[in-house]
């Protein structure tokens, strides 16, 4: 009985137990809380996904309205793939979270971050799992205001100015989402994503459809970080608590990507749009100046956390590129991106946080040496690093290797060079980071420095081997990828 | 005629358009957060103004009435206010923080501040 | 506001109707228009008005933040418990058909729960925001 609530139980858990940590009010039963609630959801995800790839796209009416009336929670394989993601990443972020929290959080305001997390949880695994286009901007609002709390919540006072200036962006998209919402409803009367997908293709010679579109990506845009609308998310990570940088620099923006890609090929049918407008090349456009652009300046940063902010706007153009070739190998490779650069990027911050908990500081004159110190965690540093280059052996070569099929089937030969410029520039940027660790001498005046506690190790060493074992033989998410980009495409031919 | 029938219409662009350019050109962070939200205002007036049908009345059942205003945009408005609300209020309340973190609100102070450090 | 006897008085006069009416909203609202976003803030204006003649510590005193804290998240995991509670008697997530011996008694009573919890998270949601900054500058002010 219990498996078919399951999307509801999805959502559902963690926004109960939000409200439940803010009336425990100890910063111990709250950590046990949300840990336990965030692992549940994780195998809530699990078994969301094996009943998609078992009995197929799963819907599920709210309040047993039938959809399109009601709300309708609306599982497919990509969404179930998010799911996991999110979920996972949460999941290993929470043994962490406990011992980097302690540290860099008020002890009397530990609950709320808390309460926070759980909520931002809820509103990325609903924009994941919502069936409806209004539900998405309500979920999408709810784990945006989390998140800028949760940002706010770090120690330099520059964190409460890189808030405001996402707090500020992040509005502005989410009204253009709503404005963009609000004008497809007006030309189709439906807010169902699944209905609208029925109706939007055969209206597309349509002006408010067409700005609709425009309103809908550049919305969505700002919130993904895409190159131009990037500004608030360098100094969003870098000043943010670790824990929430590492739980937002690999579930917020992968959400984003996962929204602009329901909202072209599902909402949009994608391929038409493709044919007809500028949109692709406009994508294909921004993508490769974000993976550019966004390298070059990651080689000039002094702060290690902005270096791989830098990094991620980067990672983010790889997707987006993906995703504008409209083929299914491209799009699969954006969407096993997700995957990959969730899991390489939560490790690289995840063993910057293990260094700073030790060392206090993120500039590369704090890290020279570590390696000897920190053999696990520069270890699984260096992992991470090279999955960024996409060095064989490592996720990020899965990635790298369809996108460039997808870019040689699509005769884009600018696109092959950038992303094998960008893969260049990764080297150049990631091996500022090695060589401080291991080829420079220890600073005399330091002291005894150990390695992170267990409980930090473990999550940094799971998501090290992730990205080996992934890039190695399992490929499973490249196989699942495959068959969502398949299905997405292959909805509406 | 078109242009006066849409009225509306002009009004949200009007609005959309000024509460878009305070948020850009505002070096002040209060001034800044009340553009954004007369942006975000804007789109509730353009919801509210599609939902109106011509001589319909409030959606609440009635014998002596066949025509009702669409219901939905009006409710989907309700929370997109509480988010606006929410949005505000928080929005104000780093702006505080800010202040007394920084001594000032205003963008420029704040970016030579922010200079100053490494 | 010590000496506007004519604020203070007639505040006082206009307190319990101020809360009634919030009640009214939040209970009729499901004949006519209203419901828990309007009633709450409707609540919350009396406190707020309260706090505007006698001083936000003398508000304090009245709805002391834990308690207000308290009611927010209750608030919230009263709607959010409704939904589950129909999930228990074998409807879909926030089915409130199952509530009740029949369908339409179900909705009533669902629909009054949710909107109560609503009620509540937004009246406590306002009273907290406007204790919170009208109570931040005054303490700068006494230091």
């Amino acid at each position: 009985m219990i498996s078919a609530h399951l999307p509801a139980l999805q959502v559902v858990v963690p926004l109960l137990a939000a409200p439940v940590c803010l009336l425990l009010r100890n910063r111990h039963a709250a950590w046990l809380l949300a840990a336990l609630v965030t692992w549940a959801t994780f195998i809530i995800a699990l078994g969301l996904l094996a009943q998609v790839a078992d009995r197929g796209t799963i819907s599920y009416a709210i309040g047993d309205w039938a959809p399109p009336w009601g709300i309708e929670y609306r599982v497919d394989l990509f969404g179930a793939l998010v799911l996991v993601i999110v979920s996972g990443i949460g999941s290993l972020v929470m043994p962490f979270a406990r011992i980097n929290v302690e540290r860099e959080i008020p002890a009397e305001r530990i609950y709320l971050f808390y309460v926070m997390y759980l909520l931002c949880l809820t509103g990325l695994l609903g924009i994941a799992i919502t069936g409806d286009a209004f539900n998405l901007f309500v979920f999408l609002e709810i784990s945006s205001l989390s998140s800028y709390v949760l940002i706010s919540l770090g120690h330099d006072r520059r964190a409460l100015t890189a808030a405001l200036r996402y707090l500020i962006m992040g509005t502005l998209g989410a009204t253009f989402y709503v404005i963009g919402i609000g004008l497809l409803y007006m030309v189709t009367g439906t807010l169902n994503m699944a209905d609208l997908a029925q109706r939007v293709p055969d209206l597309l010679h349509l002006r408010t459809v067409e700005a609709a579109l425009a309103f809908l990506i550049v919305g969505i845009s700002l919130k993904l970080a895409l190159f131009p609308l990037h500004l608030w998310l360098p100094n969003a990570y870098a000043f943010a608590p670790t824990t929430v940088t590492i739980f937002l620099a690999a579930t917020a923006t992968k959400v984003s990507v996962y929204v602009i890609i329901r909202i072209i090929y599902t909402v949009y049918g994608g391929a038409p749009i493709f044919r007809e407008g500028i949109l692709n090349e406009a994508l294909m456009g921004l993508g490769m100046l974000s993976m550019v652009a966004a390298g070059l300046v990651a080689i000039y940063q002094s702060n290690v956390k902005r270096l791989l902010a830098y990094s991620s706007v980067s990672q983010i153009g790889y997707m987006v590129l993906g995703l504008s070739f409209g083929s299914v190998i491209g799009l699969a490779a954006g969407i096993v991106h997700l995957f990959n650069h969730a899991i390489m990027k939560a490790a690289l911050f995840m063993a910057l946080g293990c260094a700073t908990q030790q060392v206090r500081a993120v500039s590369f004159d704090d890290l020279a040496g570590l390696g000897r110190q920190m053999p696990v965690t520069m270890g699984a540093l260096v992992v991470g690093a090279l999955s960024l280059i996409g060095l064989p052996l490592t996720v990020g070569f899965v990635t790298k290797w369809y996108l460039i099929q997808a870019a040689l089937q699509d005769g884009a030969w600018l696109a092959v060079i950038v992303i094998l410029a960008s893969g260049l520039f990764a080297v150049v940027y990631t091996w500022r980071i090695v060589e401080a660790a291991y080829f420079r001498p220890l600073p005399e005046d330091r002291e005894e420095v150990r390695e992170a506690p267990l409980g930090m190790l473990i999550p940094l060493v799971i998501l090290a081997g992730a990205c080996v074992v992934f890039g190695i033989g399992a490929t499973w998410p490249m196989d699942l990828a495959l068959a969502a980009a398949e299905s997405l495409i292959g909805a509406r031919p | 005629m078109a242009f006066a029938g849409l009225y509306n219409y002009w009004i949200v662009v009007v609005l959309m358009m000024i509460g878009f350019y305070v948020v850009i050109a505002q070096g002040n962070l209060v001034k800044k957060i009340f553009g954004l939200n007369i942006f975000q205002v804007s789109v509730f007036v353009l919801y509210i103004t599609m939902s109106k049908v011509d001589g319909g009345t409030a959606p609440i059942l009635d014998d002596r009435y066949q025509v009702y205003s669409n219901p939905l945009p009006h409710v989907l408005i309700l929370t997109a206010i509480v988010v606006g609300v929410a949005t505000m209020a928080l929005g104000l309340a780093l702006v505080v923080r800010i202040r007394e973190a920084y001594g000032t609100i205003e963008e420029e102070e704040i970016e030579q501040q922010e200079g100053e450090l490494p | 506001m010590k000496h506007k006897a004519v604020l203070r008085v007639s505040s006082k006069l206009l307190m319990p109707p101020i809360m009634l009416f919030a009640l009214y909203v939040q209970f009729h609202g499901d004949f006519g228009p209203g419901g828990g976003f309007q009633a709450g803030v409707i609540f919350a204006s009396a406190f707020i008005l309260y706090a505007l003649l006698f001083g936000v510590n003398q508000a304090r005193r009245v709805a002391p933040a834990g308690v207000i804290r308290t009611t927010l998240a209750l608030g919230v995991l009263l709607y959010a418990g409704t939904g589950v509670v129909g999930l228990l008697l074998g409807g879909n997530y926030l089915n409130y058909s199952v509530l009740a011996h029949d369908q339409v008694h179900g909705q009533h009573l669902g629909i009054l729960i949710i909107e109560f919890g609503v009620g509540m998270t937004v009246a406590s949601a306002m009273i907290t925001i406007f204790f919170i900054f009208a109570g931040r500058g005054r303490d700068e002010r006494g230091e």
